[in-house]
Parts: structure tokens; C-alpha cells; sequence
């Protein structure tokens, strides 16, 4: 299953005894981050003001980013997803940029390796559980035992069965869709490589997007089914 | 507490660089399987995608067609239809996902 190709991130002397997803990962994190500190920069030059500018500048560009991502937490979560903005929104710009840069010749995308998703989604995991314990003391425990007290021996297992899966399936699906689009879109090329691949390339774009929204809502999901209060 | 969890995360970091670099140096080589197992394992890879495309399909033409109904009654709702079908088929392809990913492993053991 090694997919070993030329990417541009080889070329860098430091990088190159890595392997070839962790560099090319710190390389779009690095873009990641150069992009966020501009942002900062050209936001703190600005000061307070409410009118944005006119054309298409770069701050206009952060602005609707933050602005959708922190729309999309908040609509989900209900009025206390602004503490969950910063990791949600960590999350989905890193696997946002590493999905697309699978569109671009020469690079290995982190997320099209088992290692990068699994990652992202272990945070979660833990995430949730550091969440509902923080919320709701050692009381987290009594959502493992379901409705009724006496169910509680055939609730724990499948409670704790279903807890398990959500890690392994929020980075299966993740690593799934973009080695499976990485797989294709190679093979396309190497098929036919005149116009057909343009179709593996569409795929691509609307593939990273929707995967990226499906793990935000999926996290989001998990976050608030964590610290949600019993009500009757 | 904020000076030590930064240490920790950047101890974290090296640790984690330096064992991808040991793993980067040092390849095992993998060993054969049988003839007959590898003809199995032709068969299953093909198979079972063939398999779970088929219920995926069936699955995500039904849910689509139930919001194109939506949108086709309502058109001034598309957006807000739009966007649980697109969860909803995202969902519904991750289970053809995972039967892709047993396939990749099951090519990869030929």
C-alpha cells in the first residue's frame, strides 16, 4: 500500500529523512500557520473597524473563514460553542488544507495516511471524555448506564462498544476517502491521460469539503452529546 | 502550568520525530502467502467492494431521492435540505469506505 512518488517537500534537506506524510504535513502546517500570523498582523493594523473593506483583500478572506467555522460550531452547539471554536476549528482547517492539497501534483496529502486521521480522531475522543468529566465530575459515568438503573450490566458493554467505534470510524472514513481519491485520481492519470482525469480532480475538490464538514459535524456532535444535561 | 505543558508538548514533538525517522531508516520485509490463499484474497478484495457498492448505491439513491422530493416541493428550502443529505450521504459512504480500506489491505497482502 505505499504510495512512494516525488513530492515537493523532498526537496527539503531537513524533511527528507522523514516519512513522506509527516513531512508533507509540516509543510502544509507551515502554510497553515504563515497564513493564520498575516491574518493576525493585518487584523491588529486594522483596529476596530466595523465596515469591511471593499475588494477581496486578505483580511476579508480570514474574516469569512473564522466567521463560517465559528457560525458553524455555534449553530450546532448551541450558545456554549464558543469554548469548542478553537479545536473544532483547529481540526477542520488542518484536514481542510491537507485534503486539498492532495489536488495539487507533488504532494502526499497527511490525511491519506492511517496515522494523521487517527490522530485527529483520538483527539476527539479524548477530547470528549476531558469535556464530559470537566462538565460533569465523575457523574459522566451514570450516561454509560443508560435510562434505568437495572439495565445498567447490558448498557455498559454496548455504551462502551459504541464509544469505542466512534474513533476508529471518524478516522477510517477520513483515511478511507482520501487514499481511496488519491488511488483514483492516480490511476486516472495513468489510464487515460488526456481529459478523463479532470473528472478524478472534481471529485477530489468535493470530496476534501464534505469530508472536512462531515468530521467537524461528527466532533461537534460527539462535544455536545458529552456535556448535554439530562433533561426530562 | 502553562511553561511545563509547553515543554511537555515540545518533548512530545521530538520524541515523536525522532521515532518516525528510527521507523524511516529500518523497513522489515514482509513474507509470502500461499498461492491458494492469494487467489482467496483476489476474490474477496473484488467481491466485497462489488458487494458493498451495490447496497451503498441502493442506499444513497434512496436518500437522495427523498431530498430531491424535498427540494422539488419546496424550493426555497434546498439549502436547508441540502445540508443533511450531504451528512446523510457522507454517512452512508463511509460503510462502502470501509469495505475499500479491507480491500487496499487485502491487495496489498497479494
Amino acid at each position: 500500500m505505499e504510495h512512494e512518488g516525488f513530492t515537493w517537500v523532498s526537496l527539503i534537506p531537513f524533511l527528507k529523512n522523514l516519512p513522506p506524510h509527516v513531512s508533507n504535513g509540516i509543510f502544509v502546517s507551515v502554510i497553515v500557520l504563515i497564513a493564520a500570523l498575516i491574518g493576525y498582523v493585518q487584523l491588529k493594523k486594522a483596529g476596530d473597524d466595523i465596515v469591511p473593506a471593499g475588494k477581496l483583500t486578505f483580511r476579508n478572506f480570514a474574516e469569512l473563514i473564522v466567521e463560517t467555522l465559528s457560525n458553524l460550531v455555534t449553530t450546532n452547539m448551541g450558545p456554549r460553542g464558543k469554548e469548542f471554536t478553537l479545536l473544532v476549528g483547529t481540526l477542520a482547517l488542518f484536514i481542510l488544507f491537507n485534503n486539498i492539497s492532495a489536488l495539487v501534483p507533488g504532494f502526499m496529502p497527511a490525511t491519506s495516511n492511517v496515522n494523521t486521521t487517527f490522530a485527529c480522531s483520538l483527539t476527539v475522543f479524548v477530547m470528549t471524555h476531558y469535556y464530559g468529566v470537566r462538565e460533569h465530575g465523575i457523574k459522566y459515568l451514570k450516561q454509560f448506564m443508560g435510562p434505568l438503573v437495572w439495565l445498567a450490566p447490558i448498557m455498559i458493554p454496548i455504551e462502551v462498544i459504541g464509544h469505542l467505534a466512534r474513533p476508529v470510524s471518524l478516522g477510517l472514513r477520513l483515511f478511507g476517502n482520501m487514499f481511496g481519491d488519491h488511488m483514483v485520481t492516480a490511476m486516472a492519470i495513468g489510464f487515460v491521460p488526456f481529459i478523463f482525469p479532470l473528472t478524478a480532480w472534481v471529485l477530489g475538490c468535493l470530496v476534501a469539503l464534505v469530508q472536512t464538514f462531515v468530521f467537524m459535524l461528527l466532533s461537534m456532535a460527539y462535544f455536545a452529546g458529552a456535556i448535554s444535561h439530562e433533561e426530562h | 502550568m502553562k511553561r511545563f505543558l509547553t515543554v511537555l508538548m515540545l518533548l512530545g514533538i521530538f520524541l515523536a520525530v525522532m521515532y518516525g525517522i528510527a521507523c524511516a531508516a529500518g523497513e522489515a520485509p514482509a513474507a509470502g502467502l500461499d498461492s491458494s490463499v492469494k487467489q482467496m484474497a483476489a476474490l474477496a478484495a473484488g467481491l466485497g467492494l462489488g458487494i458493498a457498492a451495490a447496497g451503498g448505491g441502493i442506499g444513497q439513491g434512496r436518500g437522495l431521492a427523498a431530498a430531491l422530493e424535498g427540494i422539488a416541493r419546496n424550493p426555497g428550502a434546498s439549502g436547508k435540505v441540502l445540508t443533511p443529505m450531504l451528512i446523510g450521504l457522507a454517512m452512508i459512504e463511509s460503510l462502502v469506505i470501509y469495505s475499500l480500506v479491507i480491500s487496499f489491505i487485502l491487495i496489498g497482502k497479494l
